[in-house]
């Protein structure tokens, strides 16, 4: 049977990023999922809603309710933003109605990692990447999602490939979404122990599933001139399969 | 006291920090704001003070996870702990009837002290028809909260804290660091300096010489005073019991050899009976120190009876409400919940890098950012819960499953509704006012313009294509060192992708430390809508709602 699957590319991937949504539709697809782009959506609300800008994020999240409202599943590139669809939507939508709406949609829309191993099982993987690298478990993907070991398991199928841990996993990169420039002090500070930790590992790359959280550790490994490439586990995926 | 701190964490940073952030500038206003940046600021400059935290956490954590690998089915525990504490809060009314009843059958006093004020003027008022000279206090985190060191002083008794860490935070003139470790952010030279001065003389730089020489002074305040102050961890409703938990001794020596025993309780610390005071006996110290339990678990149930070998002739207790009633039955209510471990501290990122002392409050850390704005009102208080990343290691590391990060989501709202007018909501923060200022004008004006694209695809896609055509401008000062003066600076890094140096606006706070990816000439959308399709030309798949 086919799975079909929509993309949830997210704002910052489609502004800045868009060679991550390339990768993650190029690998579903190859895994024979079947993917479409609905183009309604355009931010899932999570900034308004972290800024305590409830009304805004309901509009946007209102779009995306509208955008995704066929889609069998809903594949994101971003660990939080498929958080605050499973997790917050229900919450902001409390009482209201479209509640049952967005009830369901938290219930098919999944994490890229998660999808391919909780919904796609996969088991096997053909490819390949041959580079020493470390992993970014984004707090939301972990904590919210409770996706902390798919990762390691696609990141295990992938021939080729040495993974050192993250020292301190764990532990957020300091982004926080407005909270890096509301309190940029301590968000750099926090995103400066997060890249002594990559460093730490010697790794040629820093892969996630988050590009907030990359965006945020790759900026300041750039800043630092420090030479560690920063991907989206799909870049990956994508760029060795079949190799 | 906390544990010392004893292994170091590992090895430095292979690469050296560089600075990216802006030397600091005297801010325009004394606020709670501007003093918060401040503090904040010198924490992260100082770097063997962010080196000292960041270990103590390490330390702390390896402890916290040791014991609740030792205790095993950790989860269950807590949501033990998490019951125990909703069920008591729902029928709070209830027992703390039962509570001030079996107090008073055990021969103690109880008084219901609205808000700090009273509080303080009941124990001043003991102290002065008492005639006390002398006050030892075993560590009370309440007691702080509604300034009962000064309401004593003022009566003209000499007020010692017993806690060593307390005792080192009193002399130094310093608010309480951590919920447990008021002086967890001292490093020994410091200790050594402040209680030599206490002492009168030069004392020598180890750890166990410090402390005999607190442990000398202390004994002398311990046999000589005549009111001894304690708080409360737990009040055993059913018996009217107060439950104390310490590791020093201090707690014991306090509540026993003074003449006059007051205890300062929030009235929410109470538990219905015995069988509900085990779980949170068993997972205080586990969260709180690490350890499987604490040297001392006192339980005082009135003052001394005859034939006690000792005790206080009296016992006071004080239940202080000061805001937690108007906390009872709002969205608010599971912070009541806290058993007050400092857990979430041990675990918050952000509280390592700014510090305790960013709180300006006796409660730090995360049920800091939450409890300090519900107890004293978000003004001057609303920046608190922003003072988070929101990535939910606190709620990880909660005994008793306070909700933490949804709360400060919930100020937040709180906040953000106070910018745009008082809040309708009776569900809101207890004592909603509007947060003014420039600051959250602009982010309450920037997140309407964030709606209106959010919900116009075509407005973003133009957003985008404006943003994409910038592209040239900003490149058009490149390199690190052209441009230096201009608003923004961009440069082509080596891997052929642009970077930017130096945005305006907002976009400084953000490249002042890291560099920004520009903009990609084409937007996913549009290499969608480029793409060769298999099948219909202009199929886009169910999704598609023709917006």
């Amino acid at each position: 049977m086919t799975v079909r699957t929509s993309l949830m590319v997210t704002c910052l991937g489609d502004a800045l990023y868009p060679q991550v949504g390339v990768a993650a539709v190029k690998v579903l697809e190859a895994l024979g999922v079947e993917v479409d782009f609905p183009p309604g959506q355009v931010c899932c609300g999570q900034p308004a809603f972290n800024s305590g800008y409830r009304d805004e994020a309901r509009a946007a999240a209102c779009a995306y309710l509208k955008a995704f409202s066929a889609s069998e599943h809903v594949v994101s590139i971003s660990g939080s933003c498929a958080a605050m669809v499973r997790r917050h939507y229900p919450v902001l939508f409390e009482g209201r109605p479209e509640e049952a709406e967005a009830r369901a949609l938290a219930a098919r829309t999944w994490e890229f990692s998660q999808f391919l191993i909780d919904v796609r099982g996969v088991n096997e993987l053909p490819a390949r990447h041959d580079a020493r690298v470390t992993f970014h478990h984004s707090c939301h993907t972990r904590r919210l999602l409770g996706v902390v070991e798919q990762p390691e398991r696609l990141l295990g199928m992938v021939r080729g490939l040495e993974y050192v841990p993250l020292p301190r996993a764990e532990e957020c990169c300091g982004f926080g979404g407005t909270f890096a420039v509301k309190m940029p002090v301590i968000s750099s500070s926090l995103v400066d122990d997060k890249v002594d930790h990559v460093l730490e590992t010697g790794a040629d790359e820093l892969l996630g599933l988050d590009m907030s959280c990359l965006m945020n550790i790759g900026g300041r490994l750039s800043r630092r001139d420090s030479g560690v490439r920063v991907r989206h586990l799909a870049e990956v995926l994508a760029e060795g399969w079949g190799r | 006291m906390r544990r010392p701190v004893d292994s170091p964490r590992a090895a430095a940073a292979p690469t050296a920090r560089a600075s990216g952030v802006r030397p600091w500038r005297a801010p325009a206003a004394d606020t709670p704001r501007t003093r918060f940046d401040a503090v904040a600021r010198a924490t992260v400059a100082d770097r063997p003070l962010h080196e000292w935290l960041d270990n103590y956490q390490a330390v702390q954590q390896g402890w916290h996870k040791w014991a609740h690998d030792d205790l095993g089915e950790a989860e269950a525990w807590r949501d033990t702990v998490a019951a125990v504490r909703r069920h008591t809060l729902a029928h709070l009314d209830r027992y703390l009837a039962e509570f001030a009843a079996n107090v008073e059958r055990a021969g103690g006093h109880v008084f219901f002290a609205a808000d700090a004020e009273e509080a303080r003027e009941y124990v001043a008022g003991v102290a002065r028809r008492k005639g006390v000279r002398r006050v030892v206090k075993a560590k009370s985190m309440v007691s702080e909260e509604i300034g009962l060191d000064a309401a004593l002083a003022a009566t003209g008794a000499e007020v010692t804290e017993t806690d060593l860490g307390a005792y080192i935070a009193q002399l130094a003139g310093e608010r309480p660091y951590h919920i447990t470790g008021p002086a967890v952010h001292m490093r020994l030279p410091r200790i050594r300096e402040i209680l030599s001065r206490a002492a009168g003389e030069e004392l020598p730089e180890e750890p166990d010489a410090l402390a005999g020489s607190a442990r000398r002074t202390l004994r002398d305040r311990f046999l000589t005073a005549d009111l001894g102050v304690s708080g409360a961890n737990f009040g055993v409703a059913s018996t009217g019991t107060v439950v104390l938990v310490t590791n020093e001794g201090n707690g014991r020596m306090t509540t026993t050899l003074p003449w006059t025993h007051v205890v300062v309780m929030g009235m929410e610390r109470l538990v219905p009976d015995w069988r509900s005071l085990e779980p949170l006996l068993v997972m205080l110290p586990r969260a709180g120190t690490g350890e499987r339990i604490t040297s001392y678990v006192s339980a005082i149930t009135g003052p001394r009876r005859e034939g006690d070998a000792d005790g206080p002739e009296e016992l006071h207790v004080v239940i202080v409400d000061n805001g937690r009633s108007r906390i009872l039955g709002t969205k608010y209510q599971p912070v009541l919940q806290c058993i007050r471990c400092g857990s979430c501290a041990d675990f918050c990122p952000v509280y390592r890098t700014m510090g305790g002392h960013a709180y300006d409050s006796v409660y730090t850390g995360p049920i800091g950012a939450v409890l300090a704005p519900l107890l004293d009102g978000l003004e001057g208080r609303g920046h608190l819960p922003f003072a988070s990343t929101l990535c939910g290691a606190c709620d990880d590391a909660c005994p008793a499953r306070v909700p933490l990060s949804d709360l400060l989501l919930e100020l937040r709202a709180d906040v953000a509704a106070g910018a745009a007018g008082p809040s309708p909501d009776a569900s809101a923060a207890p004592s909603t006012v509007p947060a003014s200022g420039a600051e959250s004008t602009m982010w309450a004006f920037g997140f309407k313009g964030f709606a209106a694209v959010a919900t116009r695809r075509r407005l973003w896609d133009a957003a985008l294509c404006v943003a994409s055509g910038l592209r040239p401008i900003l490149g058009s000062a490149r390199g690190r060192d052209a441009g230096r003066h201009a608003a923004s600076r961009l440069e082509t890094a080596a891997s052929g992708r642009s970077r930017l140096l130096r945005g305006p606006g907002v976009v400084r706070a953000w490249t002042d430390a890291r560099d920004l990816p520009l903009p990609a000439p084409a937007s996913f959308a549009r290499l969608w809508r480029r793409r060769p399709r298999a099948g219909s030309p202009t199929s886009s798949g169910p999704g598609q709602k023709g917006r």
